[in-house]
């Protein structure tokens, strides 16, 4: 006979001193873990639950202004440093970790316009009602020095916006017509104009850093190439585009925002059809900024709120309000993809997370895991029901709600009609045009 | 720069310069003679280029000398995804890696851990869903490979027992085993002599550290039965039906003559709950926290014991109950009815599951094995079944006993132990997840009373039988799971433990709804809603937006697309399409009738008419 029982010592399953870790031996045979789904599932509605408890976005208001903020722009080098335009004239320069106002400058007679900051992060730009561009020294004066700009150019029209190249010495204006100037010089090295119209906005190509792309009044956005005197083409939409956004990590995507309460983001080398609308927003969308990631933007809008949107999803997946917080004209996503900024029309800067209910601060390597396993399993059971439920629901203000419902009523009615007039001619007379294609007028090259 | 390919090397010279340009430096302590190219290497070839155009000849004796030196189980084939190997590392001494590459993995232990069945193709779908799938899978593939390595890690071996060439393990006795086992484990085995209260019905904790027992005349206790320490003992002056701990050993359930009394673990009372009357079995549901009661007034009824609700009261219109078991892998109570019948239960559904007829007479006893494979029944008609519960309820074996089995217990590793009279018999299968074998008798032992209650002790090697002299713990070598799971159930937890696992425990209680008889069901697609859904959607938008749209070809250099042409090539992709669809319909009918000809007969001439 030969026998074995099973033994075990218990030295080897029993911590020896109160000071050691409890031992945990593991086995993970699945059938010592039944229910393995069930429980999961539960996991992960705990998980979700507990993301709605913790998303607390709102970390701090700046105030100082003595107008609405009408521009906002990052530092390139130091993630605490932001600069700010007013329209009554006025620049800011804040500190985000002192959350505090360190430099002022009367900038402009009339709005800021547009604010930019040079690649290096020495200087900046700004562009006002009064005609003017202005080149100003990053560091405060010193003791007793007055506060004057290292160069001033005077214009003979109204710019409306500005943006600096991403590795050269030049920087782009718009207005009348899109100006690319020399810093060194006082005339622009060439000016490009396609139809006359104010042209609201102008930006440079991150990657493909001699693209630039702007929105005119006249319902277009045009492409350039900075190394020749004409533009590339442009494409015509139903409504006015307010201002448009390079994707930072894809060169040739871009994210127009809309006065139709859209946005639209384009591969610039097929305008005909954008490859995503994104629509939640119920008033017209004022600015957007991409995250470093290139995998989300957020937008500002006339409706009191910003939304942030994932590139290749059509409906946002998050959305910031506060009782406050007024008509946003301009947001900023900050260099490190943590965080937003929006500047509102009451006078304030508004610093948000990126991400609601993520914890700040250094996290210890158990919640790290924790946080990791959790991300997985919300990820897994996204599409059930319930939990879809609970991780898409959103408070909104009422007047937002009250406008979405009376939207989606106008869409379903306009969609029925159409159906009908459909159903009532001649097959093929009515073509169905998807949502992509409904909003675009025209391309021309 | 030369381009020309350089004559006498079989490499190509592109990647020969770079070889060159990345040659390390040679230091004064390596050979003069290091090899620089595969071909020109003495000795054993080196793996020089990451693209695998030089691969690293194994000699074969290496392999199989690893594989008897981890492990004697079967070896995998290696895995495609696992094929690009490292470089074999030279150290300072020029000794090479023995056992270059990834460790292998049995085949038998991955599959274990698959959860994926890799036999149904991946269904036809969008770009994006596929890849999405694909990564899912090869995901899963790379931790079920994970989870079969780190069986490595476990410490303990099951417990077995062996008889000498021709000698019946059946014929051993316990005084025997007792012998010749330490003494640690010979103190595991021990009778408790208790005429006076019994036939006594017994209960072990779900860590199996603690044993509850409740004689029919009141006596109930419970006990640290390793190290023999009482915990309480009372009695509560009525007849005992049955006993059960709760989801810890700190709490402990009695069915009493009238109604069911909740204890403490220091026996005081802590609920008497008069909802559940009458009451002969009980069931507890540990994940769910669900006390399942079996009544003579026939309800099967569910107390939820974390918030003290009912969840459900079913009746089974079967008279009364008393033969109740839980399938512990999908939390399926079964009934056994006077009729024969073993009816399945959830709470979620007012009526049975599944109905299954198992004898001619009444069920005497039932029960199922952790992988919720098997169902062991007896019945009025002195058989013993084993059903399987894998879809059809077919029985596999069965046996005809000559007193027939009042009680049925299954063992972690799939012992079947049966209570006929006064005497044990075991059962054992092949291996873990087999269905045991009836034929031979694995254990048999006599007792000095009648059977009344039977369990294996989790995670040791035990059996503890109530019977009306008291209580016997019997041993039954390679009953049990040797390696348990600290997070799951730890024998040697301490109070902190338990209760930091109670909290967890309680955090991640599925609801009754969630019972079904598959578990896994919650993470399949619903299919029937989102086909309902895109109906839903095509009728309200007047079209299918997701139909695919007919070929409209693009406009080629000028003069080349005149409308003739143009009509040519819609016309050559259409019949391309349609060529496909008569192709795949062929192929699905000739699929059909191989399904339906019946396998192993000869073709016969008339195959030809089959349709």
């Amino acid at each position: 006979m030969k026998v074995k029982m099973l033994s075990r010592n218990p030295d080897n399953y029993v911590r020896e001193t109160k000071l050691d870790l409890q031992r945990v031996p593991r086995n993970y045979d699945p059938t010592l873990h039944p229910f393995e789904v069930p429980r999961e599932y539960i996991r992960a509605l705990n998980a979700t639950k507990l993301e709605r408890v913790f998303a607390k976005p709102f970390l701090a208001s700046l105030d100082g202004h003595r107008d609405g903020v009408n521009c906002l722009a990052k530092h390139p080098k130091s993630l605490a440093t932001v600069l700010s335009g007013a329209c009554d004239g006025e620049v800011r320069i804040w500190n985000l970790t002192k959350r505090k106002c360190i430099r002022t400058i009367q900038a402009h007679e009339g709005f800021v316009r547009g604010i930019c900051t040079r690649f290096c992060g020495t200087s900046f730009f700004t562009v006002g009602d009064d005609k003017t561009v202005k080149q100003w020294k990053m560091d405060a004066p010193g003791n007793g020095e007055e506060e004057e700009p290292l160069h001033t150019i005077l214009g003979k029209t109204v710019y409306t916006g500005i943006d600096h190249h991403w590795k050269d010495p030049a920087f782009a204006t718009c207005g009348q017509q899109v100006d690319i100037w020399d810093e060194q010089r006082t005339n622009p090295i060439c000016s490009m104009t396609w139809g006359f119209d104010s042209i609201n906005s102008v930006k440079f190509n991150p990657i493909e850093t001699f693209l630039l792309g702007s929105c005119a009044s006249d319902r277009n956005i045009v492409l350039y190439d900075m190394r020749q005197a004409t533009p590339l083409k442009k494409v015509i939409l139903d409504m006015r585009t307010n201002t448009i956004c390079w994707n930072p990590m894809e060169a040739f995507i871009f994210t127009a925002a809309n006065e139709d309460y859209n946005l639209y983001t384009f591969d610039m080398r097929a305008l005909d059809t954008p490859l995503m609308v994104h629509m939640d927003h119920v008033s017209a969308v004022l600015d957007v900024d991409y995250s470093p990631t290139g995998k989300e933007f957020v937008s500002a809008s006339f409706d009191k709120s910003i939304r942030i949107f994932p590139v290749d999803r059509s409906r946002s997946r998050e959305v910031y309000h506060t009782k406050r917080m007024q008509h946003v004209i301009c947001v900023k996503w900050t260099s490190d993809s943590k965080y937003i900024m929006c500047g509102s029309d009451e006078m304030n800067i508004r610093l948000w997370k990126a991400n609601a209910s993520e914890k700040l601060g250094v996290l210890t390597s158990r919640e790290k895991a924790a946080k990791d396993y959790n991300q997985k399993l919300k990820e897994k059971f996204q599409y059930h029901p319930h939990i879809k439920r609970i991780a898409r629901h959103r408070h909104l203000p009422k007047s937002i709600y009250s406008q979405i419902q009376e939207q989606r009523i106008m869409k379903e009615a306009r969609r029925r009609k159409e159906v009908n007039r459909r159903k009532h001619s001649k097959p093929g007379s009515v073509p169905i045009v998807s949502e992509k294609k409904k909003h675009i007028v025209a391309v021309v090259k | 720069m030369e381009t020309a390919p350089r004559p006498g090397r079989n490499v190509p010279p592109k990647k020969d310069k770079l070889q060159a340009k990345r040659k390390k430096p040679r230091r004064y302590w390596e050979e003069e003679t290091a090899p620089t190219s595969a071909g020109a290497s003495p000795g054993p070839p080196l793996k020089k280029k990451r693209n695998g155009e030089v691969r690293l000849q194994k000699p074969k004796n290496t392999r199989s000398s690893k594989k008897s030196r981890i492990s004697k189980k079967p070896q995998v084939p290696k895995k495609p995804r696992e094929r690009k190997k490292p470089e074999p590392q030279r150290s300072l001494s020029g000794a090479q890696d023995p056992f270059p590459g990834p460790a292998p993995v049995p085949v038998e232990v991955a599959r274990k851990f698959c959860r994926i069945d890799k036999s149904i193709k991946l269904p036809r779908s969008k770009s994006k869903t596929r890849s999405k799938l694909e990564v899912a899978e090869a995901e899963e593939e790379e931790t079920s490979v994970k989870a079969a390595r780190s069986e490595l890690l476990l410490a303990e071996e099951p417990g077995f027992l062996e008889g000498e060439d021709g000698e019946d393990t059946a014929k051993i006795r316990q005084a025997d085993i007792v012998e010749a086992v330490d003494i640690a484990s010979a103190a595991k085995h021990f009778d408790l002599n208790l005429r006076q209260f019994g036939p006594y019905r017994l209960n072990y904790s779900r860590t199996g550290r603690h044993l509850a027992l409740g004689g029919r005349r009141g006596h109930v206790a419970a006990l640290d039965w390793v190290t023999k320490k009482l915990m309480c003992e009372i009695n509560v002056m009525e007849a005992v039906q049955d006993i059960r701990f709760l989801h810890s050993e700190v709490l402990l359930a009695v069915a009493q003559n009238r109604w069911l009394h909740i204890y403490d673990n220091q026996g005081i009372e802590l609920h008497c709950v008069r909802r559940c009357d009458r009451v002969t079995r009980l069931e507890f549901l540990p994940y769910h926290f669900l006390l399942a009661t079996a009544s003579e007034t026939g309800f099967l009824t569910y107390l939820d014991v974390s918030v003290g609700k009912i969840v459900a009261a079913l009746n089974a219109r079967a008279g009364r109950l008393s033969v109740m078991a839980q399938n512990p892998y999908n939390a399926v109570i079964h009934l056994g009815h006077s009729n024969g019948t073993v009816s399945l239960w959830s709470p979620a559904v007012k009526e049975p599951l599944a109905k299954i007829l198992c004898h001619r007479g009444g069920v005497r006893a039932i029960a199922v094995d952790s992988t919720g494979t098997y169902m062991a029944t007896s019945g009025l008609d002195h058989q013993l079944k084993i059903f399987d519960l894998r879809g059809t309820f077919q029985p596999l074996s069965a046996r005809t006993l000559p007193q027939g089995a009042g009680h049925l217990a299954f063992s972690q590793r799939g012992l079947l132990a049966a209570g006929m009279g006064d005497v044990i018999n075991i059962w054992a299968g092949q291996g873990k997840a087999s269905s045991p074998s009836l034929e031979q008798a694995y254990l048999t032992h006599r007792l000095s009373g009648h059977v009344h209650g039977l369990q294996f002790c989790p995670f040791e090697d035990v059996l503890g039988v109530g019977h009306s002299g008291g209580i016997t713990s019997m041993l039954v070598p390679g009953a049990a799971e040797p390696n348990f799971d600290a997070l799951e159930s730890n024998p040697y937890r301490s109070q902190k433990q338990r209760q930091e696992w109670e909290v967890k425990a309680l955090l991640e209680k599925v609801p009754a709804e969630l019972i079904c008889l598959d578990p896994r069901a919650l993470a399949e697609v619903d299919v029937i809603s989102l086909e309902q859904e895109k109906k839903e959607r095509i009728e309200r938008l007047g079209y299918d937006p997701e139909a695919k749209v007919p070929f409209q070809p693009k406009p080629k250099q000028k003069g080349r697309s005149s409308t003739a042409s143009l009509v040519k090539r819609k016309r050559k992709v259409m019949d391309k399409e349609h060529r496909d669809q008569v192709r795949q319909s062929i192929q699905q009918q000739k699929q059909k009738q191989e399904k339906a000809k019946p396998k192993g007969s000869r073709p016969s001439a008339l195959d030809r008419f089959v349709r």
